[in-house]
């Protein structure tokens, strides 16, 4: 009994220092700036205003800045598991030549630091005419998250059973029948946890966004926020509501897609 | 061979071959060259690896990189795999107190960055707690001095990366065979024997993979710093990775800088080949 309720004072008291920093957070984007100024970041609250969501919102243009986080990353996470989930199936339910190679090439794709991939790539893009572009940012994520997926995707084909496969082959459907009709509906749970995870992943992003994007117009909302410290020196309120803001989305597909995205995390881990 | 079954894995292939393959080709090229982005690169063989020896930024990147390593690295699997423990069995409660762990793991690391930067403000929480415990003297611009910068940024760092890592554990716990613990329940063995006898052994898949993510966490690591310090004060708190963007896209010594990254790809190298080849005996 006692062991029980000490166990449960302790983890509580671990839980509730693990997400103050974020209730404080909150609770600061909430305050007025003559409280700020007067009473100290480090005190409770004497206001309560929604003006630094405002200036957040409209005056640093964080509105543009979620629909280009939005506009790349819905397409980017679309195209890359759409990609990924096609590869995936060639190599896992047919005998291709050099498939391992192909599928372990892939891999390393991703492994492969992105530091090595910054340079020539800002230069490609500029050499196309994309440079400063949105198209360029989904190409990239497409690009360096493929390989992941795709060996992800693959361990899951691959351990479907077989008789699914032969049996709608034997009613007449070809290929790409068979991996819109049989094979994606199987694979779904693992769709949807990358799904939540490629979200976040992308729409988090801040290194590739600011080798690719040059216009503060342009610019994902993950770059934006720290742009917001130069606009708003030292108004932390404001900064403390751009922050909650840009939160919001990722925190949203978690909070829908929770099993699926903690079940994507461990995705790896029980081999 | 249906052609559609070929298309299916080459067109990602090359895209990816595009986009990964031919830049990181490049990217070893121009590590051999000197380069300002406007002229013709020069090529200078392993001129840019042995100005490093004798650059004192790189070396106190390198050596942060590795305190890094040693710090975020160790105290996010140290805590990660002790709060796995803590929260592995299911009973009231747990699933609160798992969610609290793993909250922050669902924000960028730009946006924990300002979270803790309004923490370190002058008038910020942290400085608060001290004056009122009576420690006054400890109060200082955590993230502007050059004593504390680099350790001001691997608390949040840790902060959010000991959820994950908690995740794998968890993960990897829930794998073991429960029949296994009663086996050495009923040969007498204490929790703590259980644990050392049973569940570490049991564990050397999930921990080669979160070695493996941390080892290649660790040498990416960018968001973080970059939007805290941005490698400062006087280059304090770089690390491999802040300095190679700097370099790359700030003073553009492009060669230099794409050393700076092969130096980066060779540090995650073990490590990428270490997955590699376990990835190839389970296709096998």
């Amino acid at each position: 009994m006692i062991r029980r309720i000490g166990y449960h004072t302790a983890m509580g008291l671990v839980s509730f220092l693990w997400v103050a920093p974020i209730l404080w957070v909150v609770v600061i984007s909430f305050r007025s700036f003559d409280d700020v100024a007067a009473n100290g970041l480090g005190s409770l609250p004497h206001s309560f205003t929604f003006s630094t969501y405002k200036s957040a919102w409209e005056d640093a243009d964080e509105f543009r800045a979620l629909i280009n986080s939005l506009l790349v990353t819905i397409p980017a996470v679309l195209l890359s598991l759409g990609l990924a989930s096609v590869a995936a199936y060639g190599l896992a339910r047919y005998n291709i030549p050099f498939r391992r190679t192909v599928l372990l090439l892939m891999l390393m794709g991703n492994l492969l630091p992105p530091q090595i991939l910054l340079i020539p790539i800002s230069r490609f893009v500029e050499l196309i005419g994309y440079y400063d572009t949105l198209i360029a940012l989904v190409a990239v994520h497409v690009g360096f998250g493929l390989g992941f997926y795709t060996f992800v995707l693959h361990g899951f084909m691959r351990d479907l059973p077989r008789e699914i496969q032969e049996a709608a082959t034997i009613d007449g459907a070809g290929p790409g029948r068979i991996y819109s009709a049989v094979i994606l509906p199987l694979t779904r749970p693992a769709l949807a946890a990358l799904g939540a995870l490629s979200f976040t992943w992308i729409f988090n992003d801040l290194l590739w966004s600011i080798t690719v994007i040059r216009s503060g117009e342009k610019m994902p909302v993950t770059p934006a926020l720290l742009g917001l410290q130069g606009l708003f020196v030292s108004s932390w309120n404001v900064i403390a509501a751009g922050t909650v803001i840009a939160a919001v989305p990722t925190v949203a597909v978690f909070l829908r897609f929770q099993k699926h995205f903690v079940g994507g995390l461990a995705i790896g881990a029980v081999k | 061979m249906s052609p559609l079954i070929l298309a299916f894995v080459l067109v990602p292939f090359v895209i990816e071959a595009i986009w990964v393959f031919w830049p990181a080709l490049q990217g070893f090229w121009l590590a051999l060259t000197s380069w300002d982005g406007l002229s013709a690169p020069r090529f200078v063989g392993f001129g840019n690896f042995s100005d490093m020896v004798s650059d004192p930024i790189f070396r106190t990147a390198l050596k942060n990189t590795a305190i890094w390593l040693v710090l975020f690295g160790g105290l996010s699997v140290v805590g990660g795999f002790g709060m796995a423990l803590l929260l592995q069995k299911e009973r009231r409660g747990v699933g609160i107190y798992r969610a609290a762990l793993f909250t922050p793991v669902v924000f960028s690391l730009v946006v924990t960055a300002l979270i803790w930067r309004v923490f370190y403000q002058p008038d910020g929480l942290v400085d608060t707690v001290f004056r009122s415990v009576g420690l006054g003297n400890f109060v200082r611009p955590w993230l502007a001095d050059p004593d504390t910068a680099l350790y001001a940024v691997i608390v949040p760092a840790l902060w959010r990366q000991i959820g994950y890592v908690m995740v794998l554990y968890l993960a990897g716990l829930k794998a073991v065979d429960p029949a296994l613990y009663e086996a050495a329940k009923v040969d007498g063995a204490s929790a703590w024997q259980r644990t050392r006898y049973v569940t570490l052994p049991q564990l050397k898949g999930v921990n080669s993979v979160v070695l493996s993510v941390i080892v290649i966490d660790s040498l990416r690591s960018f968001d973080i710093v970059w939007s805290m310090t941005k490698g400062g004060p006087y280059h304090s708190s770089e690390l491999l990775s802040t300095y190679m963007y700097s370099t790359a896209f700030q003073s553009t010594q492009l060669g230099y800088a794409s050393a700076l990254a092969v130096i980066i790809f060779l540090l995650a190298l073990a490590v990428i080949l270490g997955y590699l080849i376990r990835a190839f005996r389970e296709e096998a």
